[in-house]
């Protein structure tokens, strides 16, 4: 039973080795430093169409790690970051783009956060000067009085209180 | 106090903002239309599964409507896909295979377990034509015109009601 057991395990680990050494090369190895700043730049702002939320850094799915490579091949022969996006759009879409190109298209999702500040700065405008308008006009003579009064009153009605405890 | 009209614009901008985002969390994020949609297939020159020294090119794919399938002996849903491709066959569409990332011994073994719908397997073991297909898991199909365009495309595997509702009519459509 337990040599048994010690078997599964073992096969268990030789799956599991396997699988690991199978899944990736690793990161490749670029000669100039500049190349892998622009290889981690470039998986790290990219999503990975297979998953709903990884970029292509991140994610373990096995099509990541073939534009990964693709990547690296483009950056060897000297292509643009922004080729290799554009490469990589044509073949996976838009959704490959973390964050969308201005085009017409995404006007309104670009430009809404500015319209949306302007129109608050406008409505807060408006209310700060209606506000002063509207402000109460200085006190005449007759009420002048009743509010000392009133305050007068007030005090004593405190001050008597403090007396009887 | 009379309620003014302006005090409602939050409340039609909240119902609006909850209409929209309600009809968005009904979406299938998986479901993304092609890239390619509406461009020729990518061009390619490679051998088929049966014959190692055979050359294919995107010119296998003009004359006649055709569906191309992308699948692999590895892909567990692409054995749930192949009774769905077969019957296609059956009514006379052609299927052209893309046998992706596979072993020629393996996918022989898988076309004898669960037959053989392709009139063709164009093999590609290191999932360069798929990479230019924009294939990012099997089973993928795609629905090329009679001159070599792709018009349709489908992630996950063909079910029998994609056969009639979606796959069918499509094909229908680009043959007239």
């Amino acid at each position: 039973m337990l040599q048994r057991m010690m078997l599964a395990v073992a096969a268990l680990l030789l799956c599991l080795s396997a699988g690991i050494s199978l899944a990736d090369n690793g990161p490749p190895e670029f000669q100039d430093p500049a190349l892998g700043q622009r290889y981690s730049a470039l998986t790290e702002e990219l999503r990975c169409p297979k998953c709903e939320n990884e970029s292509l850094a991140s994610s373990g799915a096995p099509i990541a790690a073939d534009i990964r490579q693709r990547i690296a091949e483009w950056l060897k022969a000297g292509q643009s970051d922004d080729e290799i996006r554009h490469h990589l759009v044509q073949r996976f879409g838009e959704y490959v783009l973390y964050k969308p190109r201005i085009e017409r298209r995404t006007w309104l999702l670009w430009g809404l956060p500015a319209v949306a500040v302007v129109l608050g700065a406008v409505v807060l405008t408006l209310l700060i000067r209606r506000r002063r308008r509207l402000r109460v006009n200085d006190l005449d003579e007759a009420e002048r009085a009743r509010l000392a009064s009133l305050l007068a009153r007030h005090g004593e009605q405190q001050s008597s209180n403090r007396e009887a405890r | 106090m009379k309620a003014k009209p302006i005090l409602f614009i939050p409340l039609v901008i909240f119902v609006g903002l909850a209409v929209l985002l309600w009809h968005g969390l009904g979406n299938n994020p998986t479901d993304r239309e092609s890239a390619l949609l509406s461009t020729p297939f990518p061009d390619f020159t490679l051998a088929t599964v049966d014959d190692e020294n055979k050359q294919v090119t995107p010119e296998v794919l003009k004359g006649q409507v055709t569906l191309v399938n992308v699948w692999g002996a590895w892909c567990p849903t692409c054995k749930q896909e192949m009774p769905q491709l077969l019957d296609l066959a059956q009514r006379g569409v052609r299927i052209v295979g893309v046998d992706y990332k596979d072993q020629r011994s393996e996918a022989d073994k898988f076309m004898s377990d669960f037959g053989n719908p392709f009139a063709l397997n164009i093999f590609d073991p290191d999932g360069s034509l798929g990479f230019d297909l924009g294939v990012y898991g099997a089973p993928e199909s795609f629905i090329v015109d009679a001159n070599g365009v792709i018009r349709y495309h489908h992630t996950g595997y063909i079910t029998a009601e994609d056969v009639d509702n979606t796959i069918m009519p499509t094909l229908k459509r680009l043959q007239q």
